[in-house]
């Protein structure tokens, strides 16, 4: 049982459900994507790196390392573009699309 | 330590049910696209623990790199596609 990976698991697993639980509230698409695309980014950095601490300094460290590091070029990427094409589309942030109450 | 492995898998698939919830009630196509790109960050995610369980992670992290240039190409074609197509796409019809 290496604590060192069970920590950075347990971490990174902290922020994904942070993330899913903003999905789930916060009111229009933009909130939502600054929601999704910074606690992706951590999660995946924490999750990823107890994996790769588990499987110690070998080759599977490296090909994990290279799947964090298309991740990292993946979100920000994404939430950018989507983000761009709904402001083109002329949703506007600030005012939400659904009332909770 | 498979146990933990088994919870975590458990843990992220309940999250990516969030997301999907997301996908399916999301107001405009924009939610729906996040929310996809959510999932596949989590399935990402998943292929490489899925491996770490099977003992096999050298084959199974080959897999989820070809899955994350997919999702790269996929959404922003996607969003590209909903860029171009003007002004009047934004709301939902149903």
């Amino acid at each position: 049982m290496n604590w060192l990976t069970v920590a950075l698991i347990v971490l990174g697993l902290f922020f994904l459900v942070v993330g899913s639980i903003g999905m789930l509230r916060l009111p229009d698409v933009f909130t939502r994507s600054h929601a999704l695309s910074l606690t992706d980014s951590l999660g995946g950095l924490f999750v990823l790196g107890g994996l790769a601490v588990h499987h110690g300094f070998s080759a599977s460290f490296f090909k994990i390392l290279l799947v964090l590091g298309l991740v990292y070029l993946l979100n920000p990427v994404v939430a950018h573009a989507t983000i761009r094409a709904a402001y083109r589309a002329g949703l506007r942030p600030g005012k939400g699309e659904q009332d909770d109450l | 330590m498979s146990t933990f492995f088994f919870y975590v898998m458990v843990i992220i698939t309940a999250v990516m049910l969030v997301y999907l919830y997301r996908v399916v009630r999301g107001p405009t196509v924009f939610d729906r696209v996040l929310g996809l790109n959510g999932i596949s960050t989590k399935a990402i995610i998943l292929i490489v623990l899925i491996g770490t369980l099977f003992e096999r992670v050298d084959m199974f992290v080959d897999i989820s790199t070809g899955y994350a240039i997919l999702n790269l190409v996929g959404a922003l074609a996607i969003t590209k596609f909903l860029e171009q197509r003007g002004e009047t796409s934004g709301e939902e019809r149903s």
